[in-house]
């Protein structure tokens, strides 16, 4: 990435291993310092977090007692509550919405200074995205699980690998969302406003993602294309059943491998899109 | 900008607001197509949700399928007239930040209403089409025993539900004027009030339920005036009129969100950028 093939002159960041980790890690603490000035907004979305968390628990844990054996989709009521709950805190930090940094950038040409640092965009703007998403866990994610625990029973993780699991999974759906994320925005740089393609990724990321209802409510085969065929499950689904141990140990790691697989699939795509976008870039207004 | 119908735009200002806002749509027809589209997907995948979650169960809250979308109907088509009016207040907190609302009160023109025609989004008419369908549809699925006052209460229900929403987008908007970072707050309200009414409140337990359907009043926005169409007793207790108290409701709404909105255009003041 060193960006030889790009119009703009770019200084190679060279190939010593510890600066760049410096550099990476000065970015993520950028990121998350950046979130950190907007707290009013933050309690304020916490709050919207919640009186939904209780809206989507209240209806699936209806739909469990109206079940057949009562688990819609395998879940037991337990797991369901803690399905919802634990969505609403990871909407945040998986961040799904509301993300328009790059386009907004290519739309006002400031993208052009982004090119000329000696970081490639995508590590730079992933790196504050993970700093985004270390604030959200920190701070968004804490009180929708409070909240929920305090009024409904959750389901207790009964093997310690899932733990683990679930934090490398929520990683995963962080860099996942964001590669998605960055690909919607870079469609800036050939519309010049990628309003129409955020507004549809808006609409389908929500429901596909699983935040509406769990996907396994769908029919298999429909669940399992979604799954293998798009990295949406990957965002939210993948954690939350991981968290609730919906499967056994195989599928639980399969499921976050799958996850892996299109997390690295996405950020790569978003490279491969910004190298091309670079050749064809022309800055607004000269 | 001397247009020749100058004199009409005179006569009536509110109008030259709203021929400036559809002439500045014109030029952007692609962008408005996708807006369209996006805006009745929306509603679509509320109302998917609602088939998907019966598909799991044949009976929520004690409800079918076909009765519950009497509800989702008659909360969609009303949501959908709310937004498509007076939706876009939700923008209000940015005119507050950026000094926008300052042009607005220097005009010699109602505040709320211009605010309304500053952006009246004819690309959510997809969506109030989608929304009055799911409410044919809920109707033909339904066996109901016609009287005058059903019908009546039918073609009123999503006007009521109309005029609480909106209420509810101006009393939430009006928050930006004491807190300018309210942030998403509001939505929880009017999104979290639609979804709430979209369901047969009986799936809603305790104290969350006394709030949203009886204190704030979202019971009367579909469920009552559902169970009174569809003639089915109310599992919570309240009698069978109570689902023709809707057009009480609806105004003492209006009324409060009236009080609210002027006071907070007395409150406000400005950022001064």
């Amino acid at each position: 990435m060193s960006g030889t093939d790009a119009r703009v002159l770019t200084i190679s960041p060279g190939t010593r291993s510890r600066t760049s980790i410096t550099t990476f890690c000065a970015l993520l603490w950028s990121g998350f310092r950046r979130y950190a000035t907007y707290r009013q907004a933050t309690a304020a979305g916490a709050f919207t977090n919640i009186v939904f968390g209780f809206l989507r628990c209240y209806v699936l844990l209806a739909v469990a007692a109206g079940a057949p054996g009562g688990r819609p989709g395998g879940y037991d009521p337990e797991q369901l509550a803690t399905y919802v709950w634990v969505g609403q805190g990871l909407l945040v930090v998986v961040g799904i919405w509301g993300w328009t940094d790059l386009s907004d950038r290519i739309r006002s040409g400031d993208v052009a200074a982004d090119l000329l640092r000696p970081v490639p965009p995508v590590t730079a703007y992933l790196a504050a995205d993970l700093g985004r998403g270390l604030y959200g866990m920190l701070t968004r994610f804490v009180p929708p699980v409070v909240a929920g625990l305090l009024f409904f029973p959750f389901k207790t993780p009964d093997r310690w690998q899932t733990i683990p699991l679930f934090a490398v999974s929520v990683a995963l759906a962080v860099i996942g969302s964001f590669g998605c994320r960055y690909l919607i925005n870079a469609t800036a740089y050939w519309l010049h406003d990628a309003r129409g393609p955020l507004v549809f990724w808006t609409l389908a990321s929500g429901v596909l993602a699983g935040l509406y209802f769990p996907l396994r409510l769908l029919p298999d085969w429909l669940a399992v294309t979604l799954w293998v065929g798009t990295p949406l499950p990957g965002l939210l689904q993948t954690p939350l059943d991981v968290l609730v141990e919906r499967d056994g140990p195989a599928i639980q790691v399969g499921l976050v491998a799958l996850q892996a697989v299109w997390a690295v699939v996405m950020v790569k795509a978003a490279a491969v899109v910004q190298k091309r976008a670079e050749r064809k870039l022309v800055v607004q207004g000269g | 900008m001397a247009e020749p119908d100058k004199t009409a735009e005179l006569r009536n200002p509110y109008l030259a607001l709203l021929g400036g806002k559809l002439r500045s749509m014109a030029s952007y027809r692609t962008s408005f197509a996708v807006e369209l589209l996006t805006n009745a997907g929306g509603t679509v995948i509320d109302v998917a949700t609602v088939f998907v979650l019966f598909q799991a169960a044949a009976r929520i809250g004690e409800f079918t399928l076909a009765e519950a979308l009497m509800m989702t109907g008659l909360t969609s088509a009303g949501f959908v007239l709310a937004d498509m009016t007076v939706g876009n207040i939700d923008d209000l907190k940015r005119y507050v930040r950026t000094g926008t609302l300052d042009a607005v009160l220097v005009r010699p023109l109602g505040v709320l209403p211009q605010l309304v025609c500053m952006d009246l989004p004819v690309r959510k008419l997809l969506r109030l089409i989608v929304g009055i369908g799911v409410l044919v549809v809920a109707v033909g699925m339904n066996d109901i025993d016609w009287t005058p006052a059903r019908v009546l209460l039918l073609v009123i229900s999503p006007l009521t539900a109309a005029v609480f929403f909106g209420a509810i987008f101006v009393i939430s908007a009006s928050l930006a004027f004491w807190w300018v970072e309210s942030g998403e707050v509001g939505s929880a309200f009017t999104y979290g009030g639609r979804d709430f009414a979209s369901y047969p409140i009986t799936v809603y337990g305790g104290w969350f339920r006394a709030v949203f359907a009886y204190t704030l009043g979202f019971a009367f926005v579909a469920y009552q005036p559902a169970l009174a169409i569809l003639d089915r007793p109310d599992p919570l207790g309240l009698p069978a009129w109570a689902g023709y108290m809707s057009p009480l409701v609806a105004p003492a709404a209006a009324t409060v969100a009236w009080l609210v909105w002027r006071a907070g255009v007395r409150h406000y003041r400005s950022t001064g950028s």
